[in-house]
């Protein structure tokens, strides 16, 4: 008897049950019914369903008039979808990495014992408790060429300070980035902080008592050991780049023209706007492989570690 | 906790290292603090005042006007009642929804971690899926499904979908929390007779209050930030305030009052905002524990 045997399934129903099966038996498949339902019917089938669709050339209402991969091939033929996808590898990349390298550094730096550091840490973090419309908000008024930043570096002195971005095709993506990165950097930030406390202690003084210097204990110690928190961190980072709709409507609209477009307001606009049911649902499965393109080698790793244990 | 950095003695570059250190951490709160400070700057000026000043200077008096506007007569679409009714139909929709969400989840965590029966964890890994896809691949189906259910446009519809696409996470958080609880109390609660829900009334339930909260929490506010299924699924009458915040800024052309914008802004992020000021451990924990096994 040890402490494992919880983690092993040594549930009571394993343990030597009567051999009549009375209501007691069934009642955890019962009260677990409506969740095996819910997740059958809206997320398994909802899923083929929508993959169905996006066979079909179903337009203003779902049709069953089966095309093959028309709609694919209409999708990537499309430039407005083209464009929609080059924006989320611009802004999903570099959303991404900054929000990686603030991350780790911001709680590599708030690990030396800093004053205040829960004051700092809740400034950082707060973004986060915000919806994406009322930070989308907040940067269209702080970005806006005619009274924002650029307004204040002008009276500021700087009379040719120019900073158009959000009305600049080329540019506006940075925008999204800009915006998103304030959101979401104090989060990264606190799964590193988390995982930097959750570093073995004797690790660490053993590696001082070897006479490593702060610097390398962090390069060659703690952080390779933070290597299952990086992974969470781009994880859920590219699933939060990949369905970000709301920062666009809020902040750009999409604009100006198309130009800061992102898959998830594509598919938004031609499924219930433009009545392009067949090609929105194409959309929706081209976002859907990403996300499984990444999630399923870390829930493969996770589920490993796991049986590891 | 931390005792990672070994005391040494304290040096010139050390100090100069420290120094740098600070400037740094101080710099990037300004960069967070700032479209906050702007946004409260901004909504307590007139327009005039927004027009000759810049964005970080001060208001000349303290002038609430813009926040009773945004609360009570702003324009959004197509009323004018300001965003109160929005405030109030979040509300409406994220209480039963979180209720039910955490209920559902704390049941099934239950299930999953102390009555295991044949293909349980299998449905525990596909039910873990419903967290990470994009909810686009779900939109149109679940547009006609309400439409059936006759619940299209209402907040019964909306509550329908926050708990049907909550629960994976609120199940998830439960089963992590429940995973520490050894089996054998359940063993030896049933060897006295307990049953399945007694078991769970007198003896899972007591000790869960800490991830009650965090899950309350996680659930409050990703069902108040949510804007794609309101405005997928809503009817004018039953926006939530993400939704009717998104078009008081965007189709008040003309005489732009940014004031107005700014001030509907911090209304409609106040609650979270609260949340996070009172309840700051939990919110965080509720953000890790979806990400690092815990």
């Amino acid at each position: 008897m040890n402490t494992k045997a919880a983690h092993s399934g040594s549930g009571p129903t394993q343990s030597g049950r009567p051999a009549r099966l009375s209501l007691a038996d069934w009642m955890p498949k019962i009260v677990m019914a409506p969740t095996v339902i819910m997740t059958v019917v809206c997320i398994y089938g909802y899923m083929i369903w929508t993959a169905v669709l996006s066979f079909t050339g179903s337009r203003m209402l779902p049709s069953y008039n089966f095309v093959g991969l028309d709609q694919y091939e209409r999708l990537f033929n499309n430039d407005r979808w083209m464009v929609a996808l080059g924006n989320l590898g611009v802004f999903g990349g570099l959303f991404i990495l900054i929000c990686l390298f603030l991350g780790v550094t911001l709680a590599i730096f708030l690990d030396q014992k800093i004053r205040a550091e829960g004051a700092i840490r809740t400034i950082y973090l707060y973004p986060m408790a915000i919806s994406f419309i009322v930070t989308g908000t907040a940067w269209k008024w702080l970005l806006n060429p005619t009274n924002g930043l650029e307004k204040m570096m002008i009276d500021f002195g700087f009379e040719d300070f120019k900073f158009d971005w959000l009305i600049n095709p080329d540019m506006v993506v940075y925008c999204l980035v800009i915006a998103a990165v304030w959101q979401a950097s104090g989060f990264v930030m606190a799964l590193f902080l988390a995982g930097l406390r959750g570093v073995d202690g004797d690790l660490i003084k053993a590696a001082h008592l070897d006479g490593a210097s702060t610097f390398t204990t962090y390069r060659r110690v703690i952080l390779p050991s933070l290597k299952p928190v990086f992974f969470s961190a781009l994880v859920i980072l590219s699933h939060i780049a990949i369905k970000s709709f709301d920062l666009v409507a809020a902040l750009t609209n999409g604009g100006p023209g198309y130009s800061s477009d992102l898959p998830a307001n594509f598919m938004y606009a031609h499924t219930f706007t433009r009545s392009q049911i067949g090609l929105g649902s194409a959309s929706a499965m081209v976002m859907l492989g990403c996300v499984l393109a990444i999630l399923i080698p870390y829930l493969y790793s996770e589920l490993r570690g796991e049986r590891h244990e | 906790m931390s005792n990672h950095t070994v005391r040494r003695k304290t040096s010139g570059l050390d100090k100069a290292l420290r120094v740098a250190l600070y400037t740094v951490l101080l710099v990037v709160a300004a960069f967070y603090l700032m479209p906050f400070i702007v946004m409260l700057l901004t909504s307590l000026k007139d327009v005039e005042e927004i027009r000759s000043g810049t964005l970080l200077s001060l208001p000349a008096v303290l002038n609430f006007d813009s926040w009773s506007k945004a609360w009570s007569s702003a324009c959004t679409g197509s009323s004018c009642d300001g965003i109160s009714p929005f405030f109030m139909n979040s509300f409406q929709i994220v209480l039963p929804a979180v209720a039910i969400s955490t209920l559902l989840g704390a049941i099934n965590g239950y299930v999953i971690s102390l009555w295991k029966f044949r293909g349980s964890d299998v449905f525990f890994a596909a039910l873990l899926v419903g967290c990470f896809i994009p909810f686009q691949v779900i939109l149109l189906p679940m547009a006609r499904t309400l439409g059936w259910l006759g619940i299209a446009n209402t907040t019964t519809g909306l509550v329908f979908v926050h708990v049907v696409y909550g629960v994976a996470f609120t199940t998830l958080f439960f089963r992590n929390f429940y995973q520490s609880i050894p089996g054998e109390l359940v063993k030896a609660a049933r060897l006295d007779g307990a049953g399945f829900f007694t078991i769970f009334y007198r003896i899972i339930l007591p000790v869960s209050t800490p991830i009650i909260v965090v899950t309350v929490i996680w659930q409050f506010t990703q069902i108040w930030n949510d804007f794609l299924f309101g405005v997928a699924f809503s009817g004018f009458d039953t926006q939530p305030v993400t939704v009717a915040l998104n078009n008081l800024v965007n189709t008040s052309f003309g005489g732009k009052e940014y004031n107005v914008d700014m001030a509907a802004a911090i209304i409609a992020a106040l609650p979270t905002l609260a949340v996070y000021v009172f309840a700051g451990k939990y919110f965080v924990r509720g953000l890790t524990a979806g990400a690092v096994k815990g």
